[in-house]
């Protein structure tokens, strides 16, 4: 396709909360449909605020943000959002938390305990579609959580920091899975991480981001083909993009007066 | 300490009879009269020989009893509802119920015969009032209390006002809807009885647990009143021991006061 618009778009965007200081200034940027674009940077830069400006659940203060062609509000049929926390209802099963988006959206139960069923077949926990949250770890809670994200078919997934409270030997599996998963059920996705080796695994594109004011710092592309597998984190040029943006995520924390 | 605490179930039934022993003694070695202080013994008798009428009152109790506890149920749910979902009613209601919750209701008592009646209606107003503002307060804590990202969540997903109540804040409240019911449980019976020996003895009053300890007072049959009140005392356990029941009912699969099997 000739000249696709690009999915998210950011131009000018300034937000304050009330009388504060700007928690994001001049942000300007854009993904387009298919990206894995990554936001890296210090604790309070925004990079969580810039989601939800992204999915409407904030407003911006001034600038324009459009994701999908439209506004973030119009938008979000086509978008889905993965928290730092699971988020799951703990009085429903995992199949039924799976099956949520599409109960609100008036889909029949017998169509959405199907789909739910292939989603969590596809997350490796189709054995545990009747276990409660609490059954779960950590780990199969995130899964859990993103099967939900993936039952809307999303265009657009927002995912803040899903894997921030998982160990490193667990959240290295979500993180191969992740990019099978969107192998299967293409979407762009738009992630926040504080991992520098997470971003340059993942990401076709680091946005690093610098605080007081959150601001894009530096954009680094990364060109490593997919699909990629773990055996990518045992390569030189691995290291080498992650020394990369390790040292560009060092100035942005110098450049912040 | 592990194997031991297989016989914990013992330790009250243990203080339980030292406290009766004690009783005894210290009956016998003060020389009290029977109607100052009755054993246990003579407690048990008179409850045995006034059974009849002690069960048909406590029958007519946990009527009036059950009557109020479950207009309080749902009116608290309701009124909670309300609170819950709008903040100008939170701040225009919450005041005035909090103020009707510090009158005391031997104050209204009149009033509450006047409007209700004597009898059953009165007395289910009583317990009513005695027992509706912890389900109120707790289900409004619960309603307000769920979780952010939940909430963000159902908004993202395009939830309706009514998918948010009913599938989000409703199971949220469930637990904190189910603790004011305890609370409530503990109080209906005491509502209905205080009821009875408040608006009871009017004409056509219904003669329950709170008339009979009003009748055995009058009669000095002091065993009894003793009886009467263990009686009331059955009487609230078995309404806590119904709303426990509920609670387990409800939430031992996902909420996190119940302990895991696989644990």
């Amino acid at each position: 396709m000739p000249d696709q618009p690009p999915i998210v778009q950011f131009r000018a965007v300034d937000k304050r909360f009330g009388d504060g200081p700007p928690v994001l200034a001049g942000i300007d940027f854009d993904v387009a449909a298919g990206e894995f674009v990554s936001l890296i940077g210090p604790s309070g830069c925004g990079k969580s605020t810039l989601l939800r400006l992204a999915s409407a659940l904030s407003p911006a203060t001034s600038g324009e943000v459009r994701v999908d062609g439209t506004t973030p509000a119009r938008a979000r049929e086509h978008l889905a959002y993965v928290f730092q926390e699971p988020t799951l209802l703990p009085w429903l099963t995992a199949a039924r938390n799976v099956e949520l988006p599409l109960r609100l959206r008036g889909v029949p139960a017998a169509e959405r305990q199907a789909r739910a069923r292939g989603l969590l077949a596809l997350v490796r926990l189709g054995g545990a579609a009747a276990y409660y949250p609490r059954q779960l770890s950590g780990g199969m809670k995130m899964r859990v959580s993103i099967a939900r994200a993936l039952s809307r078919e999303p265009r657009i997934l927002l995912l803040d920091e899903p894997f921030g409270a998982l160990d490193e030997i667990t959240r290295n599996h979500l993180n191969e899975e992740l990019l099978g998963w969107r192998a299967k059920a293409p979407f762009t996705a738009l992630f926040v991480t504080h991992s520098v080796a997470e971003a340059v695994f993942l990401s076709s594109r680091i946005l690093v981001m610098a605080a007081n004011p959150g601001r894009i710092h530096a954009a680094v592309p990364v060109a490593f083909p997919y699909p990629r597998d773990a055996a990518l984190r045992e390569q030189p040029a691995y290291f080498a993009k992650v020394a990369e943006v390790s040292h560009l995520l060092h100035a942005a924390e110098g450049a912040a007066a | 300490m592990r194997r031991r605490d297989g016989l914990l179930w013992l330790a009250p039934v243990v203080s339980g009879a030292l406290f009766l022993a004690l009783w005894e003694a210290v009956r016998a070695a003060s020389g009290l009269q029977s109607w100052i202080l009755p054993t246990p013994g003579e407690i048990l008798a008179a409850a045995w020989t006034e059974q009849a009428t002690l069960l048909a009152a406590a029958g007519r109790t946990a009527v009036g009893a059950l009557g109020g506890f479950l207009a309080a149920a749902v009116a608290g749910l309701v009124i909670a509802l309300g609170l819950g979902g709008a903040r100008w009613l939170r701040t225009g209601l919450y005041p005035w119920l909090l103020i009707l919750q510090m009158t005391p209701v031997i104050v209204l008592a009149p009033i509450i015969v006047l409007w209700a009646g004597p009898g059953l209606p009165g007395i289910i107003t009583v317990t009513f009032l005695i027992s509706f503002f912890p389900i109120v307060g707790n289900t409004t804590q619960g309603l307000l209390s769920a979780d952010a990202h939940g909430v963000d969540l159902f908004q993202l997903y395009g939830a309706t006002r009514l998918q948010e109540v009913r599938l989000l804040r409703l199971p949220s409240a469930l637990p904190y809807f189910l603790a004011g019911l305890r609370i409530a449980a503990t109080l209906a019976p005491i509502g209905a009885i205080f009821g009875e020996y408040l608006v009871g003895n009017e004409a056509g009053g219904t003669g329950g647990l709170g008339f009979l300890v009003y009748s055995y007072n009058v009669q000095i049959k002091i065993p009894a009143l003793f009886a009467t009140a263990a009686i009331s005392c059955l009487l609230g356990f078995v309404f806590v021991a119904a709303v426990a029941w509920l609670n387990w009912l409800l939430l031992h699969q996902w909420h996190d006061s119940f302990e895991r099997k696989d644990r």
